[in-house]
C-alpha cells in the first residue's frame, strides 16, 4: 500500500495512468483538463514515455489509434468541446476493437460553451461518441481517489474487451484537492496478438481496420460487437449504494452532484425523511438492474445532474417507468447547492 | 537453362488489386514493395492505408497494416512510430486525403520531421467517389465537382505539396516523381527506396510525390493518361528533389 498524497485530480488521472502501463500520452489544450497534460509533459519524457501536444484533438485521437494498434496503452485528454472532435477517431477504435482510453472533464455546452463544470456530455458518453452502432466504456468517478482507481480500471477494462474507455469527469473533479492512495505500479498482462508490431517474418500480416465491403460481414462484427457489450452490461456494472435500506425516495447521481446530494440526503434524514442514494460509477454500463430493484422498494426517484436531464431518462428506462423521476437540476457551469437538492427531496417527498 | 528475370516482390501478397485498367497505383505498389524486399525490412514494417482507391492497400502489402481515417494517415503513424521507434512506418496516400481533409496532419507531421515515410499519389481527381476535383485539380481541369473547369476564382488553385513542406525545416527529403514511361519508373522506384533508407537510418521525414494518372476519371485510355501526365500535369507540378538536407538540397534556411 502506498501512502496517501494530496493531488488534484486531474494529476491524478495522469499518475494512475502512468501506474497503469500508460506511456503514451497525446492532447491538445483545452481548459478544464489542463493539468493532465501538463502533468504528462514534465513526467513521460522522464520515464521514456511519450507526451506530444499534438496539432489538433483530432490529430491526437489517431495518435492514439496508432499507438493502440501497436497493442501499447496509449491516451488523450479534453473537454467537451474537444471530445466532440474526437468522435470520429473513437468511432474507428470501436470499429477496429481497439482499447484506449479518453479523458473527458467535462464544461457547459453547446458550442464554445463556458468553461466551469458541467455533465452535458452524458449523452455524447453513453450513446457511443461517433458515427455508427457502438458503445465505449463510460466510468464516472466521484472523488480524487475515483480518479486514480477508475483509469486504471478504465484501462484494464478497454484491454479486456477491446474498446475505447472514458473517464467522463467535470470542471469540479478535475481542479478538486483530496488525499489519495495511488495505485500499485502494474504489468500488462492482456492478450494482444492481434496488434501490428512487425510480423518479424513469423507470421501472416495483422490488419487492423474498420472498412468491411460486405453488409453481410458488417452485420457478423457489428452483432459481435454487440454480444460482447450484452456480457460487459451483465458483468461490469459499478454503483455505490447510500442510505437504500429503508429509502423511500432514491436520489440518482454521480461524479460532484453525487458529492452535493450526499450532503442533502444526510440533512434530509435528520428532518426524518426516508432518502438514500444509487450512485452510478459506470454510466455505460448503466446500472439498470440495481434501479430496478429499487423501484420495487420507493416510491419516486429524483435525478440529480448537471444537465437538461438527460440521465433522467436512462432511469425511467431502467425502471420502465414504474415510479416517477424527477429532476433536479443545474446547467450552464452552475453546481446546486446542498439546499436546492434538498428542497428537490422534500418536494419528491410530499 | 532457365533464369528469373522478373517476379512480384515478397511485399506484397498473391491478393488481385482492385485497381483500374492503366491506373499507376498498380506500379506504386510494386516499387514499395520492391523497395521493401531490397533494403529486407518486411518483418518490421508497418504499412498506414488511407480512404480513397487505395484504401484496400491493407490487404497488398505483405506487412503489418492499419487502416486509418480519412486524412488522419500522418498522426496515425506518428503514434505508431513513438509506440515502436525500431519498426518501419509509412502511410500511402491519395490526394484527397493528403492534401485536403488531411492538410494539417501533413503539415504538422512533417514540420515535426517524423522518421517516417509516405508514399502520396497525385492523381489530381478524387478516384474512389467518382472523379470529383481535388486540392491538385489543374486549372481548367473538369471533373465532376467541377463541371466547367476547375476556376481559380471560386475553386482555388492547385496546392503543390512538395513545394509547400519544403519551406519548413524539418523534413529530410522531398522528391517528385511519376511513373508514365520506363525511366520515370525507374527514377521513382530510385527516390521511393531511398525515402525507406533515410527511415532505416534515422534520418527523418521523407515524402515522395507520385505523380500518377487516372484514365477512368479522367475519361482517357490509359496511355493517353500517361502522355496528359507530361501534357498538363508536369508543368504544374515539377519534377525533382525539394529537399535532400544530408546533400544540402532544398534547405528552408541558408547556412551561416
Amino acid at each position: 500500500m502506498s501512502e496517501k498524497v494530496l493531488m488534484k485530480g486531474n494529476e491524478a488521472i495522469a499518475e494512475a495512468a502512468i501506474l497503469a502501463g500508460c506511456r503514451h500520452y497525446f492532447g491538445y489544450p483545452i481548459t478544464p483538463q489542463t493539468e493532465v497534460a501538463a502533468y504528462m509533459s514534465k513526467k513521460m519524457p522522464k520515464i521514456g514515455g511519450t507526451f506530444l501536444q499534438a496539432e489538433s484533438e483530432i490529430a491526437a485521437i489517431n495518435m492514439v489509434y496508432g499507438v493502440a494498434s501497436t497493442g501499447k496503452r496509449a491516451m488523450t485528454s479534453s473537454s467537451s468541446p474537444g471530445i466532440a472532435l474526437k468522435c470520429e477517431g473513437i468511432s474507428y477504435m470501436a470499429g477496429a476493437d481497439l482499447p484506449g482510453l479518453i479523458v473527458n472533464v467535462q464544461r457547459g455546452g453547446p458550442g464554445l460553451g463556458g468553461i466551469q463544470p458541467s455533465q452535458s456530455d452524458y449523452f455524447l458518453a453513453t450513446r457511443g461518441p461517433g458515427h455508427g452502432d457502438f458503445h465505449v466504456l463510460v466510468l464516472a468517478p466521484s472523488s480524487v481517489q475515483e480518479m486514480a482507481d477508475l483509469t486504471v480500471k478504465a484501462f484494464d477494462l478497454a484491454d479486456k474487451y477491446r474498446m475505447p474507455a472514458m473517464l467522463l469527469a467535470d470542471g469540479t473533479m478535475g481542479q478538486m484537492m483530496e488525499p489519495v492512495e495511488l495505485p500499485e505500479p502494474k504489468e500488462v498482462t492482456a492478450d494482444k496478438s492481434w496488434a501490428v508490431t512487425g510480423t518479424k517474418m513469423e507470421r501472416k500480416h495483422n490488419i487492423v481496420n474498420s472498412l468491411y465491403l460486405k453488409p453481410t460481414e458488417l452485420e457478423e462484427k457489428n452483432i459481435e460487437r454487440f454480444e460482447r457489450y450484452k456480457e460487459i452490461e451483465e458483468k461490469e456494472c459499478l454503483w455505490e449504494e447510500f442510505m437504500m435500506e429503508d429509502a423511500e425516495i432514491c436520489v440518482v447521481s454521480y461524479g460532484i452532484t453525487a458529492r452535493v446530494s450526499r450532503n442533502a440526503i444526510i440533512e434530509a434524514r435528520k428532518q426524518g425523511i426516508k432518502v438514500g442514494m444509487i450512485r452510478p460509477i459506470t454510466l455505460w454500463p448503466f446500472p439498470k438492474k440495481a434501479l430496478l430493484l429499487a423501484a420495487d422498494k420507493v416510491k419516486s426517484f429524483l435525478s440529480v445532474e448537471l444537465n437538461m436531464g438527460q440521465m433522467q431518462e436512462d432511469i425511467e428506462l431502467a425502471i420502465q417507468c414504474k415510479r416517477p423521476v424527477g429532476l433536479c437540476k443545474r446547467v450552464g457551469g452552475m453546481i446546486p447547492s446542498p439546499e436546492e437538492v434538498l428542497n428537490s427531496i422534500k418536494e419528491a417527498n410530499k | 537453362m532457365s533464369q528469373v528475370v522478373f517476379d512480384k516482390p515478397k511485399a506484397l501478397t498473391d491478393a488481385v488489386l482492385h485497381y483500374c485498367p492503366g491506373c499507376t497505383h498498380g506500379i506504386v505498389h510494386r516499387l514499395v514493395a520492391e523497395a521493401i524486399d531490397e533494403l529486407g525490412i518486411e518483418g518490421r514494417t508497418i504499412g498506414i492505408a488511407p480512404v480513397g482507391c487505395s484504401v484496400m492497400a491493407y490487404d497488398y502489402f505483405a506487412c503489418d497494416m492499419i487502416e486509418a481515417s480519412h486524412g488522419r494517415a500522418p498522426a496515425v503513424a506518428t503514434g505508431v512510430k513513438r509506440s515502436m521507434p525500431e519498426n518501419i512506418v509509412f502511410t500511402y496516400q491519395g490526394d484527397g486525403d493528403l492534401a485536403s481533409i488531411g492538410l494539417c496532419e501533413t503539415v504538422s507531421t512533417a514540420a515535426r520531421g517524423e522518421n517516417i515515410t509516405i508514399i502520396f499519389i497525385n492523381n489530381a481527381i478524387y478516384g474512389m467517389t467518382g472523379g470529383q476535383m481535388a486540392p491538385t485539380s489543374l486549372i481548367g481541369q473538369v471533373t465532376q465537382t467541377s463541371p466547367y473547369g476547375r476556376n481559380p476564382e471560386t475553386q482555388g488553385y492547385p496546392i503543390n505539396i512538395c513545394e509547400l513542406l519544403a519551406t519548413l525545416e524539418a523534413p529530410a527529403y522531398l522528391e517528385r516523381v511519376t511513373v508514365n514511361n520506363v525511366k520515370n519508373v525507374r527514377n521513382a522506384k530510385k527516390a521511393i527506396k531511398k525515402a525507406f533508407q533515410n527511415q532505416v537510418e534515422g534520418k527523418g521525414f521523407s515524402l515522395i510525390e507520385v505523380v500518377s494518372s487516372c484514365p477512368t476519371n479522367w475519361g482517357m485510355t490509359p496511355q493517353k493518361a500517361l502522355e496528359w501526365i507530361d501534357e498538363h500535369m508536369l508543368p504544374q507540378y515539377p519534377l525533382g528533389v525539394y529537399r535532400d538536407k544530408e546533400n544540402g538540397v532544398g534547405l528552408a534556411k541558408k547556412e551561416a
